[in-house]
């Protein structure tokens, strides 16, 4: 044991300066790709704006006051709160959150089928999901838009089969916005839920059901608890993507539908931007979703004791 | 008295693998009955039949008198221990051991009171918080036995429950399995491959080949009176050495070896002069000597020369060439306790006279 315990230290004495080269590259990743990038958003929603664009370097709270208070038209009226911005947030929260629960809805049962196929034919299965995905985003939202339009091959059929008897007015919708939404990220709801139930233990609902629970039970206090992990990680990863969105709102929602990507992107696009603002709105959503992550992290560590 | 479980004609195939065919038999009330046999004998898929998670094909299934084999697991009063214990993860021991009376609607003050009673049962009294993965094997295997016996079910099933322990608590727990059993008065249906741990817990044995039934009766009568040679083989060690009976005696037989050497034995059936089949000869029933024994009956002697000895503490295992004939070579496995023989004194190629205990030899025939 103790012999042991020496021969991995010298091993590890050895190779520690070997350590610090193998591990350079994560750090790279997150500096560059992570830390430089957000610092940059921090530092330019503190600036003051240019005028066509970019920014002045002088320190200006300018951009949150903007976002929060509404100073009147000529900016010396007495402070009021601003709500266009917070209602731009509050939709937007909702809007993902239907998505999110949308892709649930048939993300779950999807992945759940998927994961109970002979182990032969689960490849299959998740490569369909996915080839969609090898199209740009961007087309498949136009497509979208096109099945669903007024006259689109989805009103064809309801009209044909008899449900409706007026093709549904869908474009510019909110529901046209959660279909878009729906369509750009259930993978990310598919695979982690799928990777969860593929791990589950039927014995376990042998068990429950050997034990007087009835299928409907199974489902509520053995299955889902116990795919929780994937279940919360899907929904993570479908939300967050989900509420800076712009494709979807852009192309499949009109004035209505306005969701805070929208928002941000229009900040940095030609010359009507002000990039201190829209760096202040990102800084804003990023806080948000931080937020809602550590909540969650608490309560994984709460459940772990 | 009816019986606890009772298969009439069970049948089991998957696709066109015959998994279990014509099986019938009956476990009596409080019984501690063993379903033993190698893998892919259809033990585990009978037992599976009875909890109700695999129809039968054809054949019925009756629990104390009332028909089963239609009914869903939820509605069948025997609960199940399975072979991983498939403890829910997301729930304490006490929330396991609770499950089942609360979703048969028990209050909340009688599940508190039947939980307390089987953690005492189970010795686990300190560990009611704690979830499963922070428990050892055996005590989640405890957090198992006592699960399936809250509901207080009629019958307990037991799918290889100690093979995931290693070999000192397995043996403890046979011992505290026959005690629960006893105390309890469930009948037991355990599945198992081990045939110790079945000859050591078993009220009754039931023995399974390729999803056929070989053999049922207590530990005793299945290692002393094997039905056929599967049996014999599979319980126990033995030495198998073929042979055709040469003179008839009610069952029992005379019969000679390859050799020529004759062997008194006692037959599995009625048999007649020509019947061809083995002589199965207990290791431990066999003795080895330099002289002939004096008072050797015929046919219960046999001479051959000392192969190697393997020493395994109590016992010494030793070979025993016989007498070759053609291309047969016949050699027994004779095992000698270390404390009665004096293994010392014999040694390789020493020429020995094997003796067969009285009344040990048996003949059979499939």
């Amino acid at each position: 044991m103790a012999a042991g315990t020496g021969s991995g230290k010298t091993i590890s004495a050895t190779f520690a300066p070997l350590r610090l080269w193998l591990l350079l590259p994560s750090w790279l990743v997150i500096g560059i790709f992570l830390l430089i990038p957000v610092l940059l958003m921090l530092v330019y929603s503190f600036l003051t704006k240019e005028f066509r664009g970019g920014v002045i370097w002088e320190f200006s709270l300018a951009a949150y006051d903007q976002f929060l208070f509404d100073r009147g038209l000529f900016g010396d009226d007495p402070p009021q709160i601003e709500w266009a911005y917070i209602n731009i947030f509050i939709r937007s929260i909702l809007q993902a959150l239907g998505a999110t629960v949308l892709c649930l809805l048939i993300g779950f049962p999807t992945a759940y089928y998927i994961a109970t196929r002979p182990i032969q034919t689960r490849a299959i299965w998740l490569f369909l999901i996915t080839i969609p995905y090898w199209v740009n985003l961007l087309i498949r939202t136009v497509s979208m838009k096109f099945l669903i339009r007024d006259n689109g091959p989805m009103n064809d059929f309801l009209l044909g089969i008899g449900v409706i008897d007026a093709p549904l007015q869908l474009i510019n919708t909110n529901i046209a916005v959660q279909l878009g939404l729906f369509y750009s990220y259930l993978p990310f709801m598919v695979l982690p839920i799928y990777a969860s139930v593929e791990r589950y233990n039927f014995a376990l609902s042998e068990a429950a059901s050997d034990l007087y629970a009835s299928k409907w039970t199974i489902l509520w206090r053995i299955l889902l608890p116990v795919v929780k992990p994937g279940i919360v990680a899907g929904c993570i990863l479908v939300f967050v993507p989900s509420l800076g969105a712009f494709l979807a709102p852009d192309l499949l929602g009109g004035a209505k539908t306005f969701m805070i990507g929208s928002l941000i992107e229009e900040q940095f696009k030609g010359n009507a931007g002000n990039w201190p603002f829209g760096a202040a709105a990102s800084m804003i959503l990023l806080s948000m979703v931080l937020v809602v992550l550590l909540f969650y992290a608490r309560a994984q560590a709460r459940e772990q004791t | 008295m009816t019986a606890s479980v009772a298969l009439k004609a069970v049948r089991k195939d998957f696709g066109t693998f015959t998994a279990l065919s014509d099986v019938s038999f009956d476990i009596a009330d409080n019984e501690f009955f063993t379903l033993l046999g190698p893998s892919g004998c259809g033990k585990t898929t009978l037992l599976r039949m009875i909890a109700g998670f695999e129809e039968t094909t054809a054949g019925t299934i009756h629990l104390y008198g009332d028909e089963i084999e239609n009914l869903p697991p939820d509605k069948r009063p025997v609960n199940t221990v399975f072979q991983n214990y498939a403890l829910f993860p997301h729930m304490t021991v006490a929330e396991n051991i609770g499950f089942s009376l609360k979703m048969l609607r028990w209050s909340a003050a009688d599940i508190k009171a039947r939980v307390a009673e089987m953690v005492e049962m189970v010795q686990l009294g300190a560990f009611v918080h704690r979830k499963p993965s922070q428990m050892s094997g055996g005590q989640q295997q405890r957090v198992a036995l006592a699960r399936a016996m809250a509901p207080r079910p009629k019958v307990l099933l037991l799918d290889e429950p100690l093979s995931a322990l290693d070999l000192k608590l397995r043996q403890e727990m046979r011992a505290e399995l026959k005690k629960l059993q006893r105390e309890t008065g469930i009948t037991f249906v355990f599945v198992t491959h081990d045939q110790e741990e079945a000859l050591s817990m078993s009220d009754r044995i039931a023995v399974m080949s390729a999803g056929q039934l070989q053999q049922i009766g207590t530990p005793g009568e299945i290692y002393e009176h094997p039905a056929n040679r599967f049996v014999a083989d599979f319980i126990g060690e033995t030495n198998l050495i073929a042979a055709s009976v040469t003179a008839v005696d009610g069952l029992n037989v005379t019969c000679t070896l390859a050799d020529g050497e004759v062997v008194q034995a006692l037959a599995n059936r009625a048999l007649s002069v020509g019947a061809e089949g083995v002589v199965s000869l207990r290791p431990e029933r066999l003795s080895i000597s330099k002289t002939a024994p004096v008072d050797g009956l015929a046919g219960q002697s046999l001479q051959g020369v000392l192969g190697e000895a393997v020493y395994l503490g109590t016992d010494t295992q030793f070979q025993v060439q016989l007498a070759q004939s053609g291309t047969t070579d016949l050699s027994l496995k004779v095992r000698m306790q270390n404390s009665l023989s004096q293994a010392r004194e014999f040694s390789q190629g020493d020429r020995v006279f094997v003796s067969i205990a009285d009344g040990a030899a048996r003949f059979l025939v499939d």
